[in-house]
């Protein structure tokens, strides 16, 4: 009615125009877009430090969660890297008056277990029986304390080992211990440097040995580094290690590692693999097995679950930024709104509705905000492609964290952007006129 | 034409009640110039507000071109204020960050929508053709009362009201504000309500109502 009566004076009076216009879809939309813009075009110190708490929250959840997600993905590619149809048996931890040693410290598994299984079990395709011992490894005037990995010709095949240079050792090389190694990438370059290797002497504890082949870098994984370490034939080592032999003679090793023919067999395999050893080490049903078996996929599980507790605490520590970030754009709104109450009381002394006034702060917080997480995504991704390249870690940025960082800080400083404008739109615009 | 019937307002002051109008009775022809006086305190800025629309009576009725508009909701009465009423206070009230021409462009927006011509226009219709981009801090008092004048009077409402507006300026400035403002009221006969201590200012005026203690004592046309 209000309306109506204020159209007819004023369509009546012939200056129409200018009424007309302000009825038009375009200026509907566009003025307030405009005066928001304004806004934040001349409060520039307010926009400055909006976007940047925005900036600094977005930006600090993506890199730190790029970080964590990047570090699974690595260590879980690594994993998977070695072939899923592996089968890891340690020994079991022994178990004596009640208390239980450390998993591996036991010495109970042996070459022997390693045979049986190769030769009765029904999805094998080749078993790795490991020793390891740290030793001191010179070459000339070089030497570094290595991992040295005692090993049948298998393990190759079993770890899918690629040759950079050089050959792996032989089946009559392993039979008949000779004194040959294979160095991983690393190794070779610490005793080595630029010089060839090849056909070059290491001495291990009290023997020398022959360098015949360097490996093919594969980064650190489940087995360890074998970057780091030289493998000789386990045979070569039981002459410079003093082996270790269980009461009925059998020389022991750390790990047994079985390849299958398909990682479906997994759960067949473990079961037949267990009774075999069982079997072999005299266990009867009931009681504890001296022994352990742990496939691809329980590793992966377990990394999985120790680097989401990583990539949990980097959330947190992403979360707190957010929140720090957050905090600061709602003080630097609920100031702002303040400040400009008597700006308010202005736009309503002209005639402002209560929706022009919280729309025109609601659509300035929406450009802060939506700036600042821009900024905050480029930030953030060139902070973890840095973090990449200087850390040397891989990252990875995922999508649905930078949409639940912009979705949060969206939320934060609209909220705060719209909830006290709204407040302020309903004073009388007389209070709102006095305020300083 | 405006009509004020029995206008009481009454703030809370804690547990007392300070009554400011005490039941005002007044009557402006359309196109008139009318000065208020009064001291301070007699309730003159508060009857401004009431008239303006910025501020609603505790009771009586306002009927202003004869409808009545003392119990509309905020939004008609935002609505209304925007279409009939133009303001000049005396602090001037521009927004700082704004040029003289968006400031007047402001005083556009929410009612008749932005046109520019029409912003130009009331600022050469000032005098400050020349000044149009310049920010309030860069004009002088009496610059910055002439961009609230073309301010309130580019949308071409009805009613003019001004609270002091020669308050605070040098007399000569004040003399340039008093007869821009003669000027507009001859020109386009739009009425004029007038707030002023100075008896010089209300010489200017068709009629000088006088205000104490919320209520009127003088009404002289002269």
């Amino acid at each position: 009615m209000i309306k109506k009566w204020l159209k007819l004076k004023i369509f009546g009076s012939g200056d129409d125009s200018a009424l007309i216009k302000r009825n038009t879809t375009v200026q509907k939309w566009l003025q307030p877009l405009h005066t928001a813009w304004v806004g934040v075009a001349t409060h520039k110190l307010r926009t400055f430090l909006t976007i940047l708490g925005v900036v600094i929250g977005v930006a600090a959840v993506i890199s730190l969660m790029s970080v964590g997600r990047g570090t699974q993905a690595n260590i879980v590619s690594s994993v998977e890297s070695l072939g899923s149809n592996l089968l890891f048996i340690s020994p079991g931890s022994t178990s004596s008056g009640g208390v239980r040693g450390a998993m591996g410290s036991a010495t109970t598994l042996t070459v022997k277990d390693a045979e049986v299984i190769s030769e009765y079990g029904s999805y094998v395709t080749a078993v790795a029986p490991t020793n390891r011992a740290m030793l001191q490894v010179i070459a000339g005037s070089s030497n570094m304390r290595a991992n040295i990995t005692g090993v049948t010709t298998d393990y190759q095949q079993v770890l899918n080992l690629q040759m950079a240079e050089g050959d792996f050792f032989t089946e009559y090389q392993y039979q008949s211990g000779m004194r040959v190694a294979v160095l991983g990438a690393t190794a070779r370059t610490t005793l080595f440097g630029e010089d060839e290797a090849i056909g070059q002497q290491l001495r291990l504890g009290n023997i020398v040995v022959d360098v015949i082949g360097v490996l093919q870098s594969k980064g650190a994984s489940m087995m360890g580094n074998t970057d780091d370490a030289v493998f000789i034939p386990l045979t070569t080592l039981r002459q410079t290690v003093s082996a270790q032999r269980t009461s009925t003679g059998e020389y022991t090793v750390n790990q047994i590692i079985v390849s299958l023919s398909d990682k479906d067999y997994i759960q067949n395999a473990t079961a037949e693999i267990t009774s075999l050893i069982q079997y072999t080490h005299n266990i009867s049903e009931g009681e504890d097995n001296d022994f352990s078996i742990t496939s691809q996929e329980d590793l992966i599980a377990t990394i999985t679950e120790a680097t989401s507790s990583m990539t949990i605490l980097l959330g947190a520590i992403a979360a707190i930024s957010l929140l720090v970030g957050g905090i600061g754009v709602m003080n630097i709104m609920l100031v702002s709104v303040i400040e400009r109450t008597r700006e308010i009381g202005i736009r309503k002394a002209l005639g402002a509705q209560e929706r022009d006034i919280w729309t025109q702060f609601l659509i300035e917080a929406g450009i802060l905000t939506l700036a600042g997480g821009i900024i905050g995504i480029i930030v953030g991704w060139v902070v973890s492609v840095l973090i990449q390249e200087v850390g040397n870690t891989t990252t990875l940025v995922s999508a649905d964290i930078i949409i639940l960082a912009i979705s949060v800080s969206i939320a934060i400083g609209v909220f705060f952007g719209f909830y006290p404008a709204w407040q302020a739109s309903r004073l009388n615009p007389i209070d709102a006129l006095r305020s300083e | 034409m405006i009509l004020l019937k029995d206008i009481v307002k009454v703030y809370p002051m804690g547990t007392r009640e300070l009554v400011v109008l005490k039941g005002i009775n007044l009557e402006v022809e359309s196109g008139t110039m009318v000065a208020i006086m009064g001291a301070s305190g007699s309730g003159k800025s508060t009857l401004l507000n009431i008239l303006g629309l910025l501020d609603i009576p505790t009771s009586g009725t306002y009927y202003l071109e004869g409808k009545e508009v003392s119990h509309l909701s905020r939004q008609d009465l935002a609505l209304v204020r925007g279409q009939k009423v133009g303001f000049i206070f005396q602090q001037f009230n521009l927004l700082p960050h704004l040029s003289a021409l968006a400031n007047v462009e402001l005083g556009m927006q929410y009612s008749v929508g932005v046109d520019r011509k029409l912003a130009l226009e009331a600022l050469s219709k000032v005098g400050l053709a020349d000044r149009v981009n310049h920010r309030p801090r860069e004009l002088s008092g009496g610059e910055q009362q002439r961009v609230a004048i073309a301010r309130a009077l580019a949308k071409s409402p009805p009613f003019i009201l001004a609270d002091e507006p020669t308050g605070n300026l040098d007399s000569k400035s004040g003399k340039e504000i008093i007869s821009i403002l003669v000027d507009l009221h001859k020109e386009r006969n739009v009425s004029l309500i007038m707030i002023t201590h100075d008896p010089g200012v209300a010489q200017y005026c068709q009629r000088i109502v006088r205000i104490m203690d919320g209520q009127i004592v003088g009404d002289e046309k002269l």
